[in-house]
């Protein structure tokens, strides 16, 4: 059988090998949907925001739709405050939305599905949404670590659960992509792998299966982009509304 | 059964996942490090430049469609309810003129009869003077007719019997008996020619 089901997650050289000293930043085909989802994105909200006309035709329509769902977003999560990060947050979205649904279109890479893009993104917000934290707050930021209402006796544990908490958001955040956009392409690899291999006679069923989950991944695919905005926009929150 | 061959497959592909796993030289390729820094700059590039280009260009003109589109549906709803307002001020004012003008053309009639009628009673008058005047000349006219009347006939009833005697009698008869007599008749039996 040709399909290892992780097989379709190897990241392989396109074109020639790049260094730079002594780092290997080669064109990938992971390279090669990172900038079709990019490009896709860049072209459908130029072109959705080209013309103003009263009436929005179909692809106006769509971004202004995109655009009025993640300012509403940001606001119903992180308040007024965060209008400033309306865009990264954004991006953030649109990106991730887009390299998972670009990976449910058959023989195409999934870029979410690798842990060190989601570990990467979600780092930057971690570090992003600290250093923002100190700017806004100054040291009473570590407030945070300290609820308010507290016993005193439970604070030392208290304080060591909420910097576990808050140290493993990008570790959570982060796995948390990765492993449904992996789960999910590894489970509709198998599927279609047993329609394969149980044939004209059996394959029915997984096919039936295979068909289902489709619809359950593009779902997961939005579900994910959405969990991913939604907590940087949570996280944003703690920073620039200091609540405990 | 559908539901037992359904659960057997899903428990038989977490076989072939760990067969899987079992058979690949290196595990997960997400943790072969080989492609990270890779990975990593090109999801630095592809993003920097995304985000740059949708924060500088297409979003603020996103939002300003948005809002340009919103001020533009506020002031089409604004200058609707003007004209609604000065619509009804229209109606208003063009109920009042109508009921000013009925008023006027119920007063313009009302003059209008009152004239006529005053113009009638004042033919009416006229006229009734004139009928009177007529009436009493004709009276008068009566009168006198009827006053000379019985002389007239006197005369006629002397001349006739002076007359009526001569071929008679062929004889000349004194005027002055005859309308002594005439007289005298006239005035026993006036009242029965005449009757007033």
């Amino acid at each position: 059988m040709a399909a290892n089901p992780m097989s379709q997650f190897d990241v392989y050289r396109i074109g020639p090998e790049i260094k730079v000293g002594a780092f290997d930043i080669s064109f990938t085909n992971a390279s090669l949907f990172m900038i079709l989802s990019t490009v896709s994105i860049l072209l459908i909200f130029n072109l959705g925001s080209k013309k103003n006309s009263i009436l929005p035709n179909k692809i106006q329509l769509l971004a202004e739709l995109s655009y009025t769902f993640v300012s509403k977003m940001i606001s119903d999560t992180a308040g007024s405050k965060a209008k400033p990060y309306f865009a990264f947050i954004f991006s953030l979205f649109m990106f991730v939305l887009f390299c998972n649904m670009f990976g449910m279109i058959p023989y195409t890479f999934t870029v979410t599905s690798h842990i060190i893009v989601t570990f990467v993104l979600a780092a930057f917000i971690f570090i992003g949404v600290t250093v923002i934290g100190f700017i806004k707050h100054g040291f009473g930021y570590l407030k945070l670590f300290v609820p308010s209402g507290v016993p005193a006796v439970l604070l030392p544990l208290i304080v060591v659960i909420e910097i576990i908490s808050y140290l493993s958001r990008p570790i959570s955040l982060s796995v948390r992509l990765f492993a449904n956009m992996m789960a999910g392409h590894t489970m509709m690899k198998v599927f279609g792998g047993f329609v394969i291999s149980l044939g004209i006679v059996g394959g029915w069923l997984p096919l039936s299966f295979s068909v289902a989950l489709t619809g359950l991944e593009i779902l997961v695919a939005f579900l994910q982009a959405y969990v991913f905005a939604i907590l940087t926009c949570i996280y944003l929150n703690d920073a620039l509304n200091l609540h405990h | 059964m559908v539901k037992k061959i359904y659960f057997q497959s899903i428990f038989f592909s977490f076989f072939f996942i760990k067969e899987a796993f079992a058979a690949e030289s290196g595990g997960m390729p997400q943790l072969n490090p080989e492609f990270w820094v890779s990975q990593i700059f090109w999801l630095i590039l592809t993003f920097g430049v995304m985000y740059l280009v949708l924060s500088k260009l297409i979003l603020p003109k996103i939002s300003n469609n948005l809002e340009s589109r919103k001020s533009q549906i506020l002031e089409n709803i604004e200058a609707a309810e003007k004209q609604r307002e000065d619509s009804d001020a229209k109606l208003k004012e063009y109920d009042e003129i109508i009921s000013k003008s009925k008023l006027e053309a119920n007063s313009i009639f009302n003059q209008a009869r009152e004239k006529a009628l005053k113009d009638i009673g004042a033919k009416r008058e006229v006229l009734d003077k004139q009928i009177d005047n007529e009436i009493a000349e004709a009276e008068k006219e009566i009168d006198a007719l009827r006053k000379n009347a019985p002389d007239k006939i006197n005369k006629i009833a002397i001349e006739t019997s002076s007359e009526l005697l001569q071929k008679l009698i062929g004889a000349e008869v004194n005027n002055s008996s005859i309308s002594a007599i005439v007289d005298d008749l006239s005035k026993r039996n006036g009242d029965k020619y005449y009757g007033n």
